[in-house]
């Protein structure tokens, strides 16, 4: 280990053992750099452009945008007066918001037991969730016990419950659980403290970055869920958000948006389109900044250790 | 407090483990009322399914797929986030490098529909790339459907997906390399490709087995929706891999038994995979996913 963080050390100067960069490899490292960063910005932003440009911009430049001229936020509006794909952002806002706090719960109070060496079957359960990475059910089989066994066709939990523990983060959580000196448990402990109190006032306070990260990633693997909804809903009404872009752009359904109830069937406009990718890709974007300082932290404590 | 989780561990994951069973079953969902009673009244067949799985053509088709595109992407995609590790680390500023990490890293975020998606609006038929193409007069090419160069398109949307996020764990791993080293070697002559070849690749060689190793497990698992959402586009034959076999030739058909066999067979093939790889590791004089006790 250093004494100082080579990143802040770094920042400040260059260390004497690094001499200064040549120009070809000051030039190389710029031009692969950039265009790794153009490889994500550029799709995000012509179809920012696109969802945003009237029919004419979009007819000129014949189809997508890159270049904004002419506002026109019409496709917004259009997906929002109702229909289907407001009704599946709605769905995919409870799965994604009902599912993460079920998931966080379980997830948070599994860690603190199994981050306590003498809790009741401590070895064992740990082994029952770590085989869990060894051993794969199968999807046949998993389907048979969701559909029916449980009888959750076209029921939104089976879209959470079955998959609600992701065991990783199960383990990421647990490390930062086991971080928390022993003292400061003892003593509390002492003080006259419960399970409960220790947990919620002395656990989690502690490990906040950890707990938003986890969050984070149980947020959005919920928003994303596509396959599971192939399988578990067929309900029209109950499709979450990633199954209707799917519809409308991979295989070109005709969307039915306007008021609800009448379905004015028209073939998407592309600025429309492009507005439903914006709408799937928004809810990450948002929470993202604050978490992103957490990432490092948070994956590589529980990646190592395990 | 453990107790909710395990037992959601039991039924979903512990509870189909054991369902697999029905792979040695003619296993008919009507025979019964319930799961419990199709399952105790389907007859045992042995290893019937199996033998139906082997000698179907397609299933070995999906699984050279697999194999072919776990193999391609070893090669061609996972040095690739070791690379800009490297890269990102030598930024000196560091303000832009966690600029340039959070870029990166955001495609992990998004879903399969999501990177499809953005790979047909700028590659894709009607995408940028034919747009442009055609304002110049050429004829546009269509990736996105042509089976021939489908195993490029899925690894090169699997690194835009995933390559940056993949470098976590590699930057991590260089900020915990000793900089005394680096001083060391400098002073004894060490340019700077022999320092990265003598200092930086050694320190990263623990986690680059053990990341091979976890790969090794999932070899046959080379992802699900990506193929399901473009099987479509560019016929089965390139497209089906194992986990869409068993969708197709199995739930989408109800037939079981075969899919639960094909799952069977994919889990313990995964399984040994997994053990060998680390039985290699400790010979190798690595920790593994778990030391050698």
């Amino acid at each position: 280990m250093t004494t100082l963080p080579a990143a802040r050390r770094r920042a400040r100067n260059r260390p004497a053992w690094e001499e200064p960069p040549s120009l070809i490899g000051l030039l190389g490292k710029g031009t692969v750099l950039t265009l790794v960063v153009l490889a994500v910005v550029f799709p995000l932003w012509s179809v920012l452009v696109t969802s945003l440009s009237s029919r004419q911009t979009i007819n000129e430049a014949g189809g997508m945008v890159v270049i904004p001229r002419g506002f026109d936020p019409g496709a917004y509006v259009t997906i929002f007066s109702g229909g289907q794909v407001a009704r599946a952002v709605w769905v995919s806002l409870i799965v994604a918001v009902g599912g993460t706090l079920f998931s966080m719960v379980l997830t948070v109070l599994a860690a603190y037991g199994l981050s306590r060496p003498g809790s009741l079957f401590h070895r064992p359960l740990l082994f029952l969730f770590l085989l869990t990475f060894l051993i794969y059910p199968g999807l046949v089989t998993k389907y048979l016990v969701v559909t029916s066994l449980f009888h959750l066709k076209d029921n939104l939990l089976a879209l959470i419950v079955p998959s609600a523990i992701n065991v990783f983060n199960l383990i990421v959580v647990r490390a930062f659980f086991m971080n928390v000196p022993t003292e400061l448990v003892d003593s509390a402990r002492i003080d006259g403290a419960g399970e409960w109190r220790i947990l919620t006032q002395i656990m989690m306070p502690l490990s906040k970055a950890v707990i938003a990260v986890v969050g984070l990633f149980y947020a959005v693997g919920y928003w994303n869920i596509y396959f599971d909804a192939v399988l578990y809903i067929d309900d029209n009404n109950l499709q979450p958000i990633q199954r209707v872009l799917q519809s409308y752009i991979l295989a070109g359904q005709a969307p039915q948006v306007g008021v609800a109830g009448s379905f004015s069937v028209m073939p998407p406009t592309i600025a429309v389109k492009m507005a439903v990718v914006i709408i799937v890709v928004i809810p990450a974007m948002v929470v993202y900044p604050f978490v992103q300082k957490h990432f490092t932290k948070g994956v590589i404590s529980g990646a190592i250790k395990g | 407090m453990t107790a909710p989780a395990a037992v959601l561990l039991l039924l979903f994951h512990y509870l189909p483990t054991l369902g697999n069973v029905i792979a040695f079953q003619d296993y008919n969902a009507w025979v019964g009322d319930s799961v419990v009673d199709s399952f105790v009244e389907s007859p045992w067949i042995g290893f019937g399914n199996f033998a139906e799985l082997f000698e179907d053509p397609l299933f070995w088709d999906a699984l050279w797929n697999t194999l072919f595109l776990t193999l391609f992407q070893l090669v061609f995609f996972f040095p690739l986030p070791i690379f800009l590790a490297i890269l990102l680390n030598s930024v000196v500023s560091a303000r832009l490098r966690t600029f340039i990490q959070g870029v990166v890293y955001l495609p992990h975020f998004f879903s399969w529909v999501l990177v499809i998606t953005f790979f047909v609006q700028m590659l894709g038929g009607a995408g940028l790339l034919a747009q442009t193409m055609h304002e110049g007069g050429m004829t546009p090419w269509n990736i996105m459907t042509n089976p021939d160069t489908f195993f490029l398109l899925v690894t090169s949307e699997g690194v835009w997906k995933d390559v940056g996020w993949g470098t976590i764990v590699f930057l991590a791993a260089l900020s915990g390399i000793d900089t005394n080293l680096y001083e060391a070697s400098a002073s004894d002559g060490a340019g700077r490709w022999r320092r990265l070849w003598h200092i930086t690749l050694p320190g990263l060689r623990p986690v680059i087995v053990l990341l091979l190793i976890l790969r090794m497990g999932d070899a046959l698992s080379v992802g699900f929706e990506q193929f399901v959402l473009q099987r479509d586009a560019v016929g089965y034959q390139a497209a089906e891999v194992l986990d869409t076999y068993v969708y197709y030739h199995s739930i989408a058909v109800t037939d079981y038994g075969l899919g639960a066999a094909a799952g069977l067979f994919k889990g313990a093939i995964g399984l040994v995979l997994i053990l060998l790889a680390n039985r290699l590791a400790h010979r190798l004089g690595e920790q593994g996913v778990y030391a050698k006790s």
